[in-house]
């Protein structure tokens, strides 16, 4: 039996004759008991006629007359000429068949074993890995704008009867939906979003928002394509004054012409991420795909390289890469490499073992001699936030080979192994000056050393403050960073070669082999 | 010894200039003979602009008495500010707008233009303190100021400008012009 008290009949009455669905009588009859919206439709509305015709009740012929309103030219073409009859019997059947004027179909045939089937086959055919399932239906506006038309119908009736129903206590048609549709789903399947969309089935509701009525509310903004949006129509409605609002619209909600329609079910794995850390062993290979002009410079790059296998396995859409700082394209990164995290984006495949992990860092090395990559894992959201934090305080090490213009002798530069922390003031440098804000930053080199090569050559060994540049360092960047090593040394100075010997962030945790 | 090595080395190892900055010219400023101005352009659309090696300045053991950017009575070079990545706040230059001016020893004083059209980023205030920086480097640490042409005029701005190939003919013909005479 439906959970419906003698004092719903007056509001089921009424609602069934507005052409309401059998589902949303229940709706706004706040009945919360979801296995009665699981019931068939047609069961229920069964129920709901011998419910109302249970007892005598005076008012039931007069709410069982045909609305008001007409229905539109187009319904009754559908109908056919059996609406004219109005025989009791050809009416019930017509009422079964009506498209309901809340919900607009979408508690009818857009929600039962047949949608759930359509929405099971699509996320089957994307071959996901997954255990959990998110169902999330996206409603078209215009269904707030039936559901306050109907309201406002109701709660006049309610207002007589004095029972006091908020408008919060109604269920929502999503709530509904779901009730009804995640079961059926999640039969079938068992972690991904099923995104059911439906669509927007005419503009009527458009019109009646005009710019007049709420101008306000629907003030155009750059990223929407619509300023009718639902936030905007959801807003607008509590702002209308109830006379206002039925100058404007009919209440109820007069006969919708057709069922909305659906537009599409799209599926989506919640991010997976992943981190390690790379070398790159190559002078001439950028950390992202470099383009000036819209003109591609250099083949490939270090994420390009790394992606591709991850990608693959993942079987995942797109990613977003990352990294605790970054190399310049003629710059190699040696020891331990450096600290990487990647977010992919809607994968298919979700679990790897750390064996299948393995293998695929493999896969990775073997790609390609310019990059190798280690420590190669998944990780949380969260732990990824912890490469970027402190970022700036941590230290990196580099060996840079550098030239200078008036010949040295081996004990010339030794000096240099002596200093410590050496405080620098770097103006932005003007390689760098187009992309960041002029200003002076201090950096520390906590130290140095030197390896003497030749006349004109030696190695220098540094530990720095991260965020230090080297370059700019060593030849000086026109006098903007001070002091330089051209200023230590007296000369000129140049730097020829620079390697990344260790980027000190403990993170990701290392994987034994 | 020393010499010829040097020399190797260089030839193996472009500069710091020749590596990032493609080097423009302007000849004979405001129509006054010599007075070259050189524009160092990085590929990140960062213009340097500098004395030219040929500048009257950098002659004849020149002594520099002053520099100011002062260049009106209402606009100091050296009250430039900018902010942010945008760089807001700079002033604005154009073609010939003037930067500095400097007066050596001889009382000859000589205008320095901007040369080109953008946002004013820095002015040079190293070679207020130490002038001979000006002298003794005058493409680096002897610059005069730093200008950011516009994202959309970042090409077009050195069609007026002369190549380096184009200046050191100007230059050549200049040499051959004033040994003929004698």
């Amino acid at each position: 039996m439906l959970p419906l008290k003698e004092k719903d009949k007056p509001i089921v009455q009424k609602l069934l004759s507005a052409g309401c669905c059998a589902r949303c009588v229940l709706r706004f009859c706040c009945v919360s008991v979801q296995a009665a919206y699981r019931k068939p439709p047609q069961d229920t509305l069964n129920e709901l006629q011998a419910f109302i015709s249970s007892t005598e009740n005076p008012k039931t012929q007069d709410s069982a007359s045909p609305p008001e309103d007409p229905p539109s030219k187009r319904a009754k073409l559908e109908a056919g000429p059996s609406e004219e009859d109005a025989a009791a019997a050809v009416k019930l059947k017509d009422e079964e068949s009506r498209v309901c004027v809340v919900c607009l179909g979408i508690l009818q045939d857009l929600c039962g074993p047949a949608q759930a089937l359509k929405v099971s086959e699509t996320v089957k055919a994307e071959k996901y890995e997954f255990d959990t399932l998110v169902l999330s239906v996206s409603l078209p506006a215009q269904l707030c704008v039936r559901e306050h038309s109907c309201w406002l119908h109701v709660k006049k009736e309610l207002r007589e009867k004095s029972i006091a129903v908020d408008r919060d206590d109604l269920i929502q048609v999503k709530e509904a939906f779901k009730w009804i549709m995640q079961g059926l789903v999640a039969k079938e399947l068992g972690g991904v979003a099923v995104v059911t969309r439906v669509g927007d089935r005419n503009e009527e509701e458009k019109e009646l928002f005009n710019a007049t009525t709420c101008s306000d509310c629907f003030k155009p903004t750059k990223n929407k394509q619509s300023v009718f949006t639902r936030m905007a129509v959801v807003k607008a409605l509590e702002k209308i004054a109830d006379a206002k609002f039925l100058k404007h619209y009919p209440s109820p909600p007069a006969q919708p012409t057709s069922s909305c329609i659906p537009q599409d079910v799209q599926c989506l794995h919640m991010s997976v991420f992943v981190a390690g850390r790379y070398n790159k062993f190559c002078r001439s290979l950028p950390q992202t795909p470099w383009v000036i002009d819209g003109e591609r410079r250099m083949e490939s790059s270090v994420e390009e390289l790394i992606a591709a296998p991850v990608l693959s396995s993942f079987r995942s859409d797109g990613f977003n890469f990352s990294s605790s700082g970054r190399e310049d394209v003629d710059v190699r990164t040696l020891g331990n490499g450096r600290p990487f995290a990647m977010e992919l984006l809607n994968p298919h495949r979700s679990r790897l073992s750390r064996a299948e992990m393995k293998q695929l860092q493999e896969t990775i090395n073997k790609s390609s001699d310019k990059i190798r990559v280690r420590d190669l894992q998944i990780v949380t959201r969260e732990a990824m936030s912890r490469m970027k934090e402190g970022e700036e305080e941590k230290t990196k090490s580099y060996t840079a080979l550098i030239w200078t213009l008036k010949p040295i002798q081996r004990e010339d530069i030794t000096f240099i192994d002596d200093i410590k922390d050496l405080t620098l003031d770097q103006k932005t440098p003007l390689r760098v000056l187009h992309r960041r804000a002029l200003a002076v930053r201090q950096r520390v080199i906590h130290s140095m050393n030197t390896r003497f090569l030749d006349s004109h050559h030696f190695y220098l060994g540094l530990k720095t403050q991260a965020g230090t540049y080297i370059k700019e360092f060593v030849h000086g960047d026109f006098g903007r960073t001070k002091p330089n090593l051209c200023e230590l040394l007296r000369t000129d100075t140049d730097i020829l070669e620079l390697d990344v010997e260790s980027v000190d962030v403990d993170w990701p945790p290392s994987i034994p082999e | 010894m020393d010499c010829v090595e040097q020399k190797d080395t260089e030839a193996n190892a472009p500069s710091v200039v020749d590596r990032y900055y493609t080097r423009w010219y302007r000849a004979d400023l405001k129509g006054k003979t010599c007075e070259d101005h050189c524009i160092l352009q990085h590929s990140n659309r960062i213009c340097v602009i500098t004395l030219a090696h040929t500048h009257p300045i950098l002659q004849d053991g020149r002594i520099i008495k002053s520099i100011n950017y002062q260049i009106s009575n209402g606009c100091s070079r050296l009250n430039n500010k900018v902010s942010g990545k945008s760089k807001r706040g700079g002033q604005f230059l154009t073609d010939f707008a003037p930067l500095c001016r400097i007066t050596c020893t001889d009382e000859t004083e000589y205008t320095i233009y901007s040369c080109i059209r953008g946002r004013l980023l820095e002015v040079n205030e190293n070679i207020l303190e130490t002038p001979n920086l000006l002298l003794e480097k005058p493409s680096t640490e002897g610059y005069i100021a730093v200008i950011l042409p516009k994202f959309e005029e970042s090409k077009s701005i050195t069609e007026n400008l002369l190549s380096r190939e184009e200046f050191e003919s100007i230059v050549a013909k200049r040499t051959v012009d004033q040994s003929q005479p004698t």
